[in-house]
């Protein structure tokens, strides 16, 4: 559905490059296009027009109309003015001088509230705090019982009083708890609702003047439309949040919320939901969403994950290995574990430019499962199999495909594979790769 | 049919469902009017904030000019309609004036009405009850509102007189098998449930098999939100609906796809790839009221051609309603809808 930026300007500028200079009219299209580009990423229409005229104005200039590559240097502009907007740097959760720091958290129904205050709760326990959770969600049925289960699974208690009706009263117990226990940090549910009503946000104005939260955060979904603004702008006049989660990224949601709701309110954006599990929440980087929006991918978390967890000598040896056209399949076992260990291998394409789209597709979709049978081939393998798998025959193909609860076909097709693998790999270490990790 | 109080909405419903009206017959036109009464109250908030501006303007000119195109454009794109639905629409628009059939503002705002009411009804959306028991599958991303939906479905339906059973098939979320049994309790209905972390296939399975066994007229079956993205879980619900097809021939019936009526135009991403997983019948719109627009089910109508069958405008089990494409279109688009605030 998104065609990166990057594509549509090409389009756009082909055959201008080393003809000298732009026109107006060509700048006129490339606004266009760059128009449409946030509007089909959801960034409001007000954030797209003030950003446009930004950019017109930058494009205007010599940098773009006498560059022999104009849509790269648009691109450029772009992405800067995206995390501009975005408020350019990370900003982490303010942490209050004197303990137990009280944070409330707001939002919709359906926003990943209760999801994400656990997650809050589990990456401060993680960094050494000792949270207290506390659900102040009275009408809805089993939200509570929501927020006793993330507790268990994250190991962070949860304070509650079975029978309360009134969410303030909770909310002062909830943090009387905290302090009587020694809890450094307490995070409070709040209930949501369907829309923005007078009655959700007075008890929310009312739990906040009650307990005086050292932050409050507003959770909002980053499928959400045009509607960000409104939302981030009721909830902001109401309560004045201080900061922004935005749940939900781990899909194709481009998140041009994410972007408008920091450029109406002037509030940060904290972190982004990126999966169910309970760890799945990152620090928010406004030039990786900027990269995001732009469709072109986001090199640097990968290089992070990357840096994680993969050792360094052993990438050495592989890379090596590669360049020479001597990977073994036990190399490749080593890498696939590597990789693996970095998240889902989906994930992981999406973050590589260009990928984002290709990961789409149906016949890039990486099934896990696949790749679990591919280890279990190989780890049913002799070491002198996987050194020299041209030894492989007939009878010891049966015993691996045995072994590995796969069939014969799956190991001939994997053989196969590995067999084209090789024979690529010795073509680019010819020449080809360094010019791929280059570009 | 049981006796039930005459009930406007519940008329519109059996109609839906096709079965045959509750009490004395429903009259169509103040049901219609409550409807259209109920979703105006609902967007006006919203209308007053971004949309209306823009709308009044076009709506009070005189004479239709580039600049009111350019207006239309953007509100129906603040409406989340996404570009190629607004680039249609606008350009029959145009068509429509250049005709000499669109001469003024108030003109205009009919004729754009017109036009979004005939997209997205070109036959009404139905649900029709066969088999016994009919199999109901709901589907969606995370916080769509699929659990409350299969509640509040379970709720109206057992008022028409079926007998219904839910199946919590959304055994991943943590309490969703107790909401739902809240809803079940309420309504007054049998529920199949496993505990969290179950196989949703056995659960659905034992929900057909229940539902076959205890003669329900209806079957509904939750299922766990998941991003359309997630390949594994697309997959998974993909082999659950062959499992109910195991269960019961034919089944299941309807598979109806929640979309939040907030979603920007990731919601067509949505139904794309729902769609291609399991065959989609129908959209369920929730939470449409206050900030939201709804504009997406024109960009997925464009494209997909899925009907909207349901409309949720609050959170009381009788905001969920018939979608009605002409109430729908004159609570977004009509000449006036919010703009007295």
């Amino acid at each position: 559905m998104f065609d990166a930026l990057t594509d549509k300007l090409q389009g756009v500028f082909s055959g201008l490059r080393g003809r000298g200079k732009l026109t107006e009219a060509d700048i006129d299209k490339a606004m266009r296009a760059i128009r449409l580009s946030l509007l089909e990423a959801d960034v409001s229409l007000p954030v797209v027009k003030q950003l446009t005229g930004a950019i017109k104005a930058r494009a205007t200039g010599d940098e773009v109309m006498s560059s022999i590559t104009p849509d790269q240097q648009v691109v450029k502009i772009v992405n800067e003015e995206l995390t501009r907007l975005m408020g350019g740097a990370n900003v982490s959760l303010a942490m209050a001088p004197t303990a137990p720091t009280v944070i409330l958290m707001a939002g919709l129904q359906g926003s990943g509230k209760t999801t994400h205050t656990a997650k809050v709760a589990r990456l401060l326990a993680a960094e050494g705090r000792s949270p207290l959770l506390v659900g102040c969600v009275v009408p809805r049925p089993a939200a509570l019982v929501q927020l006793a289960v993330l507790g268990d699974l994250i190991g962070v208690p949860v304070h509650r009083e079975d029978g309360a009706t009134d969410p303030v009263a909770l909310a002062k117990a909830g943090i009387a708890a905290a302090k009587r226990a020694g809890r450094d940090v307490v995070l409070v549910d709040t209930a949501g609702r369907l829309t923005i009503d007078a009655e959700m946000m007075g008890e929310l104005v009312a739990i906040r003047d009650a307990v005086r939260p050292t932050s409050v955060i507003l959770v909002v979904d980053a499928m959400t439309g045009q509607t960000a603004v409104d939302v981030a702008v009721a909830f902001h006049d109401a309560v004045q949040f201080d900061g922004v989660i935005l749940s939900k990224l781990d899909g194709d949601a481009r998140g041009g919320a994410a972007l408008s709701v920091r450029a109406v309110t002037g509030k940060p954006i904290l972190f982004v939901g990126t999966g169910e599990k309970v760890d799945a929440l990152e620090a928010f980087h406004p030039d990786r969403m900027a990269s995001r929006i732009l469709g072109m991918g986001d090199v640097l978390s990968l290089i992070e994950k990357a840096q994680q967890n993969v050792a360094v000598a052993d990438a050495r040896r592989i890379e090596e290995k590669l360049r020479g056209g001597s990977l073994t399949l036990d190399d490749f076992l080593v890498q696939l574990r590597q990789v693996r260990k970095m998240g889902p291998i989906g994930d992981l394409m999406g973050m590589i430019p260009g990928f984002g789209k290709a990961a789409k597709m149906k016949d890039v979709q990486v099934d896990e499962r696949r790749i679990d049978r591919i280890e279990a081939i190989i780890s049913s393998m002799t070491l002198s199999e996987r050194a020299r798998p041209d030894i492989i025959n007939g009878s010891r193909r049966r015993r691996i495909a045995d072994g590995s609860g796969t069939t014969v076909q799956e190991v001939n097709q994997l053989l196969a594979q590995f067999k084209q693998m090789q024979k690529l790999m010795r073509r680019m270490g010819k020449g080809g790769l360094p010019s791929m990790l280059g570009a | 049919m049981t006796p039930v109080p005459p009930d406007g909405d519940l008329g519109a419903f059996a109609g839906l469902f096709g079965l045959e009206p509750v009490g004395s017959p429903a009259e169509p036109e103040p049901r219609a009017r409550g409807l259209f009464r109920r979703l105006r109250d609902a967007v006006t908030a919203s209308q007053a904030q971004a949309i209306s501006p823009h709308l009044a303007g076009i709506y009070q000119a005189r004479l239709v000019s580039d600049e009111t195109w350019d207006d239309l454009e953007e509100a129906l794109i603040l409406a989340d309609c996404g570009i190629p639905a607004t680039v249609d629409i606008v350009g029959v628009l145009r068509d429509e004036a250049a005709a000499g059939r669109i001469t003024s503002g108030e003109s205009l705002g009919r004729a754009l009405t017109d036009e979004v009411s005939r997209r997205l009804a070109p036959v009404p959306a139905r649900i029709p009850l066969g088999d016994a028991p009919t199999v109901l599958r709901v589907v969606g991303v995370n916080g769509s509102g699929k659990t409350t939906t299969s509640g509040k479905l379970a709720h109206r339906l057992t008022a028409l007189g079926q007998t219904v059973l839910i199946g919590a098939g959304d055994t991943v979320r943590a309490a969703a098998v107790e909401q739902l049994a809240v809803w079940a309790d309420r309504a007054g209905v049998d529920i199949v449930r496993q505990a969290q972390g179950a196989d949703p296939g056995a659960v659905a399975f034992d929900a057909v098999a229940a539902g076959r066994a205890r003669g329900a007229d209806v079957v509904i079956i939750d299922t766990a939100g998941r991003l359309q993205t997630q390949h594994n879980l697309m997959e998974e619900l993909r082999k659950v609906h062959g499992v109910v097809g195991k269960a019961m021939a034919g089944a299941p019936h309807h598979v109806l796809l929640v979309i939040d009526s907030t979603t920007g135009q990731n919601g067509l991403s949505q139904a794309r790839l729902f769609s291609e997983a399991v065959p989609v019948t129908g959209l369920v719109l929730t939470k449409f009221d206050g900030v939201a627009r709804g504009g997406i089910v024109l960009a997925i109508e464009r494209e997909l051609g899925i009907p909207v069958t349901m409309i949720g405008v609050g959170e009381t089990i009788a905001d969920l309603q018939p979608f009605d494409a002409p109430a729908f279109a004159e609570a977004i688009f009509a000449p006036g809808a919010g703009g007295d605030a």
